[in-house]
């Protein structure tokens, strides 16, 4: 017998798809928010990119060395966490406290739990509610220099709708990446195109927010527009609540997933007492998720329905 | 309709396409093993020593489902012994050792046929299994006179999905009047009305052939599917042919459908014209280590290192050889396994194409559930058999599991996704047997 033979069970051709690439594309698809990010709100954004990828990758690296498990920072998921988490904070966040965030997001949520693919929630989307409850900081949110106002949401909710121009560009005050609505657009439109997340969470959850607030708003289309686009609701429609791990993996579970979403954000906005919700609503629906999962299974072919 | 189950992009790698098949003569040796065949393994007719013919009966049926085998060169049987499968059992096995006359056994002539009987006999007489991969006996599909089915469709399956293999799209082309005789035949006797040919688009000669084809009983129709893996399917092929749904745990006929590959078809075509049984196989022979890809016409029972000498040697060491194609293949071995009645096509890959892919952590992305082309929840499936909970996977349809290999080919962590499903089909048919006892 050839014993030089390979044996194996099929099939014997694979996709040349990998994890590494697909965190790949999604940090290719953050590039144009944090840029805009840096140009907006100056050097300082980028020393928090920076302290946030930097502590993210070498946390993971540690604990990987600590717990004698495999090296893992190659599927680039770390860098994914520190840039979104990053990107999420202000401009002016004092540095130790981004890699505080840091640490919080990929020992306590992710290695804690297994790493890759064990998390219960979004790692990103967590460390900044820790971050929120634990720094007082968080709620200073950093303007670019020509501008000197309170945080945009509050403002539409009280009636000062800002220029959709501003809006659009990012020449308004809120975290590093969440401003640039423009950025964030070519970078989910990106993610998308290539196959990396599907349009029904983005799509439910944004057109959610819009459709709930011109209720909300008693059909006033450009204050519904204005708080569409404002705060963090376009970064998480793309990049976190599309989170593979944490998020229904069936169209009709994403489908619940982004409704649900929108409805929590926009009765956090109205109702509660934070003047955003994206986070906490992302949060939520990641507990619930194992939930919708459950309902949203795909039919069986010539089966019963599951 | 539209063509709801469409599936994973492959690539198609269709060298061989419209390359006309090469007859290989000079075997020296061939080993039949009784089993080419779903059932009962066939029992040896001839001993050591025997002369034989090409065509002679060297083992008969045994059983309903079961099939005979016949002798693919003319001359003396060396022995009858033990030879080792693909699947790692061991089955009985002539061994003849040829004259190198391909002589023809003098006693075979065209069959008549009359009646309903006759066609079925001769069918179960003809050695023929289903050629597509899965050798299950082909008269037992179509019922015999005295328990007729109700067949509304007969639907051939030229969808050829699988990447490398042209060898049934090259049977279509080249054996359009061998497939048109037994299509006349079976429509005449077995009373169906439609015959649906199912094609993927990427086969524009062999869809011209078909399309070619007009029956005097039955209405033809040529089908052609989307260029995505897996439309040869059987349920899948139905569902996109006719509209019919299979339910689980059920077969086409349960919908009034008979599914046959091509080249079975073919096959019978020429068995009911000349009345020569299944003795040889057009097999396409490719893959990175070999040095001329080509379609061959090989005497069953040739060892796979004489076809590929045939072919030109290899041109790199071969690391993995492959009965049929790289989606639902089965890797060999050894080089001096034969080929079968239900071999299409024998691949060796190179080093770089053999190297498995690491294996990572699932990061639930879900590519696997949704490019399922049956709904299957493969990681529900690899939960519940990792707890041993036998009714989660139920409910995540390990038993739907048709093993088209698609979840493993998508997913991006590289995990062993097909194995698992398999392991959890075995464990569960397991349970439910000694539940039943």
């Amino acid at each position: 017998m050839d014993s030089k033979l390979r044996i194996s069970v099929s099939p014997h051709i694979h996709s040349n798809i990998t994890t590494t690439k697909i965190m790949l594309d999604v940090v290719i698809a953050l590039l144009p928010a944090a840029v805009a990010g840096c140009i907006i709100f100056g050097l300082g954004a980028l020393a928090v990119l920076v302290v946030c990828v930097g502590t993210c990758v070498l946390s993971e690296f540690l604990f990987n060395i600590i717990v004698k498990k495999d090296q893992t920072i190659g599927d680039l998921s770390a860098v994914v966490t520190g840039l979104l988490l990053g990107l999420n904070l202000p401009a002016n966040i004092p540095l130790w406290q981004a890699g505080v965030g840091s640490v919080f997001a990929i020992i306590i949520v992710k290695c804690l739990f297994g790493g890759i693919g064990c998390n219960l929630v979004n790692p990103a989307i967590t460390a900044r509610v820790f971050m929120l409850v634990a720094f007082g900081s968080m709620a200073k949110a950093a303007f670019p220099d020509a501008v000197s106002s309170a945080t945009p949401l509050p403002q539409i909710l009280e009636g000062n709708t800002p220029s959709l121009t501003n809006l659009l560009l990012g020449n308004i005050g809120g975290a590093i990446g969440e401003t640039c609505k423009l950025a964030l657009l070519v970078g989910g439109i990106y993610l998308i195109a290539r196959r990396v997340i599907t349009w029904h969470i983005p799509v439910t959850y944004i057109s959610g927010v819009f459709v709930l607030s011109l209720f909300i708003e008693k059909f006033d289309f450009m204050s519904a527009l204005a708080l569409t686009l404002s705060g963090g609701l376009i970064i998480g429609a793309f990049f976190m609540a599309t989170d593979y791990v944490t998020s229904p993996s069936t169209p009709k579970g994403k489908i619940i997933f982004g409704i649900g979403a929108a409805v929590i954000t926009v009765l956090i906005r109205f109702y509660g007492n934070y003047p955003e919700g994206v986070s906490f609503a992302i949060l939520l629906m990641n507990i619930l998720n194992p939930y919708i999962e459950r309902l949203s299974g795909r039919k069986l072919f010539g089966g019963k329905h599951k | 309709m539209a063509f709801k189950l469409k599936g994973v992009h492959v690539p198609h790698n269709k060298n061989t396409a419209n390359m006309p098949p090469v007859r290989m003569t000079n075997v020296k040796t061939v080993t039949l093993p009784t089993v080419m065949h779903i059932g009962a393994p066939a029992v040896p007719v001839v001993k050591s020593g025997d002369k034989v013919f090409v065509g002679t009966l060297v083992a008969e049926q045994n059983g309903f489902v079961s099939s005979p085998v016949y002798s693919s060169v003319s001359g003396t049987v060396k022995s009858v012994s033990e030879v080792l499968l693909s699947n790692g059992s061991n089955s009985p096995a002539v061994i003849i050792e040829s004259d190198g006359e391909m002589t023809a056994d003098p006693n075979i002539t065209a069959p008549k046929i009359e009646s309903l009987a006759d066609l079925s006999a001769c069918l179960k007489q003809s050695g023929i299994v289903g050629l597509g991969g899965a050798g299950f006996p082909t008269y037992v599909k179509f019922g015999t006179a005295e328990k007729p089915l109700n067949i509304e469709y007969l639907v051939v399956n030229g969808a050829e999905c699988e990447p490398y293999i042209t060898s049934d799209s090259v049977t279509m082309v080249q054996n359009t009047q061998d497939i048109k005789f037994a299509l006349e035949m079976l429509t005449k006797y077995f009373n169906i009305k439609n015959v649906v040919i199912g094609i993927e688009k990427n086969k524009p000669e062999a869809i011209k052939s078909m399309k070619s084809i007009k029956l005097q009983n039955a209405s033809v129709e040529v089908k052609v599917l989307p260029s995505a893996y897996p439309q040869g399917g059987e349920k899948v092929l139905v569902y996109n042919t006719t509209g019919r749904i299979i339910p689980m745990g059920k077969l086409p006929i349960d919908v009034g459908c008979v599914v046959c590959n091509s080249t079975t078809v073919a096959s019978i075509g020429k068995y009911l014209k000349t009345g020569m049984p299944l003795v040889e196989k057009c097999v396409t022979v490719d893959g990175g280590a070999v040095a001329t890809p080509q379609n061959v016409i090989v005497p069953i029972g040739t060892p796979l290192k004489d076809v590929f000498e045939f072919c030109g040697g290899f041109k790199t060491e071969p690391k993995k050889v492959l009965y049929g194609g790289p989606m639902m293949g089965i890797s060999v071995p050894s080089l001096d396994m034969p080929i079968l009645k239900n071999t299409n096509a024998i691949l060796a890959f190179d080093e770089k194409e053999s190297t498995p892919p690491k294996t990572t952590a699932c990061i639930k992305c879900g590519a696997c559930i949704n490019n399922c082309p049956f709904g299957i929840d493969p990681p529900a499936i690899a939960k519940a058999l990792k707890t041993g909970d036998y009714a989660a996977m139920e409910k995540a349809g390990a038993e739907l599991c048709m093993e088209c290999g698609c979840c493993s080919f998508v997913c991006p962590a590289k995990r062993p996704i097909v194995q698992n499903n398999k392991l959890a089909k075995a464990a569960l048919k397991d349970y439910k047997w000694k539940e039943k006892k």
